[in-house]
């Protein structure tokens, strides 16, 4: 059934010079990640130290005001932390230690850096090991940074899964690792799929528990669900585990090209996958296709926000009949973009970094159909006549694997048709 | 280092930018690292405002901090001003550049741009938003303004209103209203919508109206010291305020008071038989000290509810409160600990919050109903209709959205009446809610769980000794409506250990019931 894609471009933007310019980045620290990650994994508690700042951004970034007492907090230094009046580590401990008194639910604890606690240089690695030892065996302590200066947006994902690789006990065991915080849902659907083949044992990073965990070694084989876990991709290569590079599962394409790959890997045959595939195949690209009418020969423009960007325009220009005009990502790692890069046809103006006004005069010069952007440029956009869509849903919503493929579709399909359905003119 | 889950106000570079975004023809040029563009998202979907704050980040990152952090500031003031050529312009740090010492004031001198350059000094450790706020709009009037001579007709300043700010646009519109009704016409409203040079002529007015004192209080002595210009004292949310307000004016500008109020419905509304349940409702108010002075006023003298609890986030309006709270017999909370906030509420148990959209949330988890009366708030409290708090169609507009969230009059006595009727029940809520009913299964009060409602467990500590709730009591509780059940349960124990009784029965819920009545 491969046979049914195009074929893919006879020149990929795999080697399309990528456009850098250096100016005012409109995106997300990486701290945004927690409102994700503390849903995911249900018995950790994220301890943000840094401002309020860092406060008021994770309480405003997501509107994410529906949890009475969340799973995340922050430790906001004040002036006497900064002045070295009082020893921050030991302000720290004693944060920590009322937080786990009141929380006996918590079983890991992660410490997240930020901006200022970077710039003064506070050693959240030392404090955490000092906490593990003090709290074992009931609650691990680990750290990692989510700050703006060294992370942008879904990168606080990556740092934290990253930050997890290095604690997973040792294992020689051929298993397949899966490795993103996805919705409960659509993880389930990948397993049942690969499962459903005979592969197995899965495994997931992060697991929902702590006490859920596996081992890591040179017989792990891993595949990424993200394209923005390259911090965690190389803290797996030390562990001597194996990559599965392959493009992203968005679509039914990207699905299916995500799926062999694995497969590949694990001597599935080609029967037995057209076997399992073949019905969720159907569905998604009957509801890709419905989905995307509304798209059809329409042009796109990506500003950098998600990560998601490049695997996106794939998905839009190879299944819904779109033309990407720009596509900007925060940064473009290589090993792990490539796959999607290839089979995007060579054309849009690949950027990575961004100058938020120059970007902006581009934009509104192409003119695009639609424009994907982050939540500070999405309605100034609207107000100058450009129909966007606005890229945080894409990390909020269930759009991986064949079951959503439509749903992803219908996420960039629906303001280009809302624009058509508002008629405020008088009837005559 | 303080533990926070949810925050009352940002830091104050985000009060900064509520005065840039308010404003025209001014350009704020902030040393900041990358994330921190996140605050553009609370102006242009929040407030769904159709333009992007007037703020140019540097969004510095870590391999930058090695180099020279000073020149990325120096190019992004150059090309901010080429690129929006404002009529001035403001500059400063947020928290992590306050760190890294680049001085953005003495570096924007330097750089010798044809328009103002205002340094703000805003120490993000120990200040928030409303600070911040208010130093801004204070600095722009000093860098700006200058003493002028006063206008023929008697004109005043509408002070306070910023970007972001809860109602602000309706209560221009409001007061402006009130002024003219009086002949005296507005010289200049600022920050918002005001450009640096509508500022600049803030001196000819006679008077200054200080609509918010939390982002204008500093402004509004600074003219009066400087420009010989006083201020109004009563902010006009409410009747009775509006009334005090009218007259505060009229002897401001040496004229007769004139307040139009063929518009005005509150007092009817009170008044009319169908408002006779509101009578003694106790409410809690929590939010920005003046919002909250002004409610609790509004609160006790024209809805007839009792108070029983206030407090405030803003230290800079604790001794405001204080006095507030002590004229109504009730202990002020000054906190910005949401969770101290929580606490109060769940041991006060009032029947209704008057909060920001935190109590919302409190009032959520806990069953209370809530209505927003202050910041911060969220997108729907940003409605497309014009929805004051100030002046006479303030007061119309708080009493719809306060008894909005109550159980109707005539619903509530329904309720206490069949309080077992499979539709009239506990949990089918408010009719005029959106939800859907749950109808209760005939039979199933007898045998449902005791206490599966309750907040607390069926025995409370009191601070001298332990009180337990008998079942046959605590099954009479449940028949008890859930809008004035927590009334009931908080009465019942206080009369319990008022009187060195430990163990509640249906006989003590009555006396209690008995002693309460009113």
């Amino acid at each position: 059934m491969t046979e049914q894609f195009a074929p893919p471009p006879s020149r990929g933007c795999s080697n399309t010079p990528v456009l850098k310019q250096r100016g005012q980045h409109e995106v997300f620290c990486g701290l945004t990640g927690i409102i994700w990650l503390h849903r995911k994994m249900q018995d950790a508690f994220f301890l943000v130290v840094g401002s309020r700042t860092c406060a008021h951004l994770l309480q405003s970034a997501a509107g994410v005001m529906i949890f009475a007492e969340p799973r995340f907090a922050t430790a906001i230094l004040e002036e006497t932390d900064l002045a070295g009046m009082a020893d921050a580590q030991r302000e720290l401990d004693r944060v920590v230690s009322e937080l786990l008194a009141r929380r006996p639910d918590i079983k890991q604890l992660f410490l997240v850096g930020s901006c200022p606690s970077e710039v003064i240089k506070l050693d959240l690695a030392k404090a955490a090991e000092r906490m593990s030892a003090q709290f074992a065996p009931n609650v691990r302590v680990l750290s990692y940074s989510g700050s703006g200066i060294e992370t942008t947006f879904t990168q606080g994902e990556d740092a934290c899964l990253a930050a997890m690789v290095p604690v997973l006990p040792e294992t020689d065991t051929r298993e397949l690792l899966l490795v993103g915080a996805l919705p409960d849902v659509v993880e389930e659907q990948a397993i049942g799929l690969l499962e459903a083949m005979g592969i197995g044992p899965i495994r997931v990073l992060p697991a929902s528990r702590v006490n859920d965990e596996y081992g890591i070694g040179a017989n792990t084989l891993y595949a990424l669900t993200q394209p923005f876990l390259t911090d965690t991709h190389e803290a797996l290569q030390r562990r001597g585990a194996n990559h599965i590079a392959a493009p992203f599962p968005f679509g039914e394409e990207g699905t299916t090209q995500w799926l062999r790959t694995i497969a590949d890997q694990f001597g599935v045959s080609d029967a037995k996958f057209a076997e399992v595939t073949e019905a969720p195949r159907a569905r998604a690209r009957k509801a890709v296709s419905q989905a995307s009418e509304a798209l059809k020969g329409k042009t796109v423009f990506f500003f950098p926000d998600s990560q998601l960007e490049i695997p996106l325009a794939r998905f839009l220009t190879r299944e819904c009949g779109m033309e990407a005009i720009e596509v900007g990502a925060p940064f473009i790692h290589k090993a792990v973009m490539t796959p999607d890069l290839n089979l995007l046809a060579e054309g849009p103006v690949i950027a990575e970094g961004q100058d938020v006004d120059k970007q902006l005069d581009r934009c509104r010069a192409a003119a695009p159909d639609l424009t994907v952007c982050g939540l500070g440029l999405a309605n100034p956009l609207e107000a100058d006549g450009l129909t966007t869509k606005w890229a945080i849903e894409l990390v909020f919503t269930p759009v991986h694997f064949y079951e959503q493929a439509g749903d992803l579709a219908g996420l960039f399909s629906r303001p280009v048709r809302r624009r058509d359905l508002l008629k405020l003119e008088a009837a005559e | 280092m303080k533990l926070t889950v949810w925050t009352y106000e940002g830091p104050p570079h985000v009060g900064a930018m509520r005065v840039a975004t308010g404003m025209t023809g001014l350009h704020y040029v902030l040393h900041a690292p990358q994330g921190d563009t996140y605050a553009d998202l609370l102006f242009t979907m929040i407030e769904r405002r159709n333009h992007r704050p007037p703020v140019t980040y540097t969004t510095f990152q870590a391999r930058d901090l090695g180099a020279d952090t000073a020149y990325l500031f120096k190019d992004a003031a150059t090309a901010a001003y080429e690129r929006f050529k404002p009529e001035a312009m403001i500059v400063g740090a947020s928290c992590t550049a306050e760190l890294i010492q680049d001085d953005p004031g003495g570096l924007a001198e330097t750089l010798g741009l044809p328009i103002p350059a205002i340094p703000l000094e805003l120490p993000s450790y120990q200040r928030k938003e409303n600070f911040g706020a208010d130093e801004t709009f204070f600095q722009i009037v000093r860098h700006l303004a200058k003493p002028m001579e006063k206008t023929a007709r008697v004109t005043a300043n509408l002070i306070g209103p910023t970007g972001l700010g809860f109602r602000h646009r309706d209560d221009i519109v409001e007061v402006t209203g009130l002024l003219m009704d009086m002949g005296i016409e507005v010289n200049v409203v600022a920050p918002m919508p005001a450009s640096p040079s509508e500022i600049a002529k803030m001196g000819q007015a006679h008077f200054n109206v200080l609509m918010y004192p939390e982002t204008a209080e500093t402004a509004a002595r600074y003219m009066e010291r400087e420009f010989g210009q006083p201020y109004t004292k009563t902010v006009p949310i409410g009747v009775g305020a509006t009334r005090d307000f009218v007259a505060e004016v009229a002897k401001l500008a040496g004229i007769e008071p004139v307040l139009d109020e063929s518009r005005l419905r509150l007092p009817w509304y009170s008044a009319s038989v169908d408002s006779t349940y509101l009578t003694g409702k106790r409410v809690f108010l929590f939010g920005d000290g003046t919002h909250v002075a002004a409610c609790a006023r509004i609160a006790r003298d024209e809805m007839g509810f009792e108070v029983v609890g206030m407090g405030c986030y803003n230290r800079e309006q604790a001794r405001m409160l204080r006095s507030v709270a002590k004229e109504f017999g009730v202990e002020p909370l000054i906190t910005d600990d949401y969770l101290e906030v929580e606490r109060r509420i769940e041991e006060l148990a009032p029947e209704l919050i008057l909060g920001t959209q935190m109590e919302r949330h409190i009032g959520k988890r806990l069953g209370i109903p809530c209505a927003v009366i202050s910041a911060p708030v969220h997108v729907q409290d940003f409605p497309a209709r014009y929805s004051p708090q100030m002046g006479i169609e303030g007061a119309n507009v708080i009493f719809d959205t306060w008894v909005h969230p109550l159980v109707m009059g005539l619903e509530e006595h329904l309720l206490t009446m069949f309080r077992e009727d499979f539709e009239f029940h506990d949990d089918a809520g408010a009719s005029h809610h959106g939800h859907k009913a749950k109808p209760r299964e005939i039979g199933a009060l007898e045998t449902a769980e005791p206490e599966t409602d309750l907040a607390q467990s069926a025995s409370v500590n009191t601070d001298a000794f332990e009180i337990v709730w008998l079942p046959a009591a605590e099954k009479e509780l449940k028949k008890i409506p859930f809008f004035v059940r927590g009334k009931a349960k908080r009465n019942t124990e206080t009369f319990a250990s008022e009187r060195g009784v430990s163990e509640i029965s249906v006989d003590t819920l009555y006396e209690a019931k008995a002693h309460y009545a009113r």
